[in-house]
């Protein structure tokens, strides 16, 4: 579903990818772990162009992504994603933030998206906050609106960015659930997190990403049973 | 109307008048006698009609201008938009020209030199005016639009938001209230700015103010006047932003 071709990126002189190539198929979970700076974060937004790639190429559905004649608006209507900050935004309700890139975007009729909405919001419990605005919610609450948010859009891969990070250890594990459900229904999901716990147990791939390339990568039980690298064994023996 | 002839009598004839039978004469004299209340009643209608067509400039060209540069500035790299660089070096002579001259100067080559035929000195008064807080309300908005969290326009573009529905529906709302107090405070000074427009023959309040003084030769209560009526304005200008905020406010009440 996504082809990554030698894909570099360079901000200035540093280089923070140094080509990579990896293919991502359909109803995988890519799980990216690895230390911070190794270029994760910066791959991940590579995927939707929201960086663009110094080099190489990136292949979605079938469509390059990086060629300047492809509309990548209309791309990134099929990739969701999911930022460490949640991004909902501030100035529209929550039903607002749903349905506003729906119906912008002539994919369904304003009764449609809010009923598409609702029942989002109903599936992660939040159906009584349409009416709220983003400050009126915990940083929980707010990450699983920013999923259905996404979801919205009926997406055929979902990016997450850190998901987690910016969370209150107690509201991790109710945005974790709701990505679970994700994986569960056949999503197709790329992920990048620190959460172990979750890549083990979601994961169909581990990639292990370090100094702007993917040093190893294999299945949960591969990589965190039996890490064949020095530097995977350095990191998880810090993480877990 | 009678003490007026009376006392202007005793004034002109060189007699010990008090102070307020001087002050009632003067006040007579500089507001009332030949109705010339509604010369500075005019006066502020044309200040107001001015304030609100540069206003109107001002804002369409600061917007537009604020655009094409954040446009520009937030380009992907190898995805650049030559027609957008060109825009782009106009503005940037736009904004530079403009507020590194004199307003004054501005508004007497508008009326000297490229409208020297036209007589009608307000519109070309509005235009200069339009044109030169244009360049203010730009960047004053460019600083709104560069103030407001990345992630915001980020998140509108990863659902496939194109850049002017991101800027429409999510960065311009939440950068306005972020720049209301910078703004409002552009529209004060433009309000009194409306004043220089008289040098190029605008009928303005402070063009009615000289008028009546260059008959009665008494400046004082006449220019006092004028003032008065700015601060008046200013006053009801702040109120109205006032309200404004608040009403804004109530989208992040917690």
């Amino acid at each position: 579903m996504i082809v990554v071709k030698d894909l570099h990126k360079s901000f200035g002189d540093n280089e923070v990818l140094s080509g990579i190539t990896e293919h991502i198929q359909v109803g995988e979970k890519v799980v990216i772990i690895g230390p911070s700076g190794s270029g994760k974060s910066t791959f991940l937004r590579c995927l939707n162009l929201l960086e663009m790639p110094t080099s190489g190429e990136i292949i979605f559905d079938g469509v390059s992504m990086t060629d300047p004649k492809t509309n990548i608006n209309q791309m990134r209507q099929k990739m969701g994603m999911v930022f460490q900050h949640f991004n909902l935004f501030n100035n529209l309700s929550v039903l607002k933030n749903m349905t506003l890139a729906p119906v912008r975007l002539k994919q369904m009729s304003k009764a449609e998206a809010e009923e598409n909405a609702m029942t989002l919001l109903r599936r992660v419990g939040l159906a009584d906050k349409a009416n709220a605005y983003p400050s009126q919610l915990s940083g929980g609450q707010k990450q699983r609106i920013a999923i259905v948010r996404a979801m919205a859009m009926k997406p055929k891969v979902m990016l997450f960015d850190e998901p987690t990070s910016a969370l209150d250890p107690e509201m991790v594990g109710e945005v974790l659930e709701v990505m679970k459900e994700l994986a569960d229904d056949g999503m197709t999901m790329v992920v990048v997190t620190h959460e172990m716990g979750f890549a083990r147990e979601v994961a169909t791939r581990v990639l292990f990403m370090d100094g702007g390339g993917i040093l190893e990568q294999g299945t949960p039980e591969q990589i965190f049973s039996h890490p064949q690298e020095e530097r995977t064994k350095l990191f998880l023996s810090k993480v877990l | 109307m009678e003490y007026y002839t009376q006392w202007k009598a005793l004034i002109s004839s060189g007699e010990e008048v008090t102070f307020w039978q001087d002050f009632y004469v003067k006040f007579y004299q500089a507001f009332i006698e030949a109705d010339r209340w509604k010369q500075y009643l005019g006066g502020v209608g044309t200040t107001l009609v001015v304030t609100a067509m540069a206003l109107v400039i001002g804002i369409i060209l600061g917007v537009l201008v604020a655009m094409l540069r954040t446009a520009h500035d937030q380009q992907l790299p190898g995805r650049r938009n030559p027609l957008l660089g060109v825009l782009n070096v106009i503005c940037s002579v736009y904004t530079t020209v403009i507020r590194g001259t004199p307003m004054m100067v501005q508004l007497l080559i508008m009326g000297m030199v490229i409208f020297a035929s036209s007589r009608n000195f307000t519109a070309v008064g509005a235009l200069t005016l339009g044109i030169n807080s244009g360049a203010y309300v730009s960047e004053i908005i460019r600083g709104g639009l560069m103030s407001l969290d990345p992630g915001q326009a980020e998140a509108g573009r990863s659902l496939g938001l194109g850049y002017l529905d991101t800027m429409r529906y999510i960065v311009i709302p939440q950068a306005f209230k972020a720049v209301l107090p910078a703004l409002s405070n552009e529209f004060i000074i433009l309000l009194k700015d409306t004043s220089l427009i008289t040098y190029i023959g605008g009928k303005e309040l402070l063009y009615a103010a000289q008028g009546i003084y260059s008959r009665t030769y008494e400046a004082m209560f006449p220019l006092i006047g004028t003032a008065l009526i700015y601060l008046a304005l200013v006053m009801v200008l702040t109120w109205l932003q006032g309200k404004l905020e608040r009403r804004l406010r109530e989208s992040d009440r917690r």
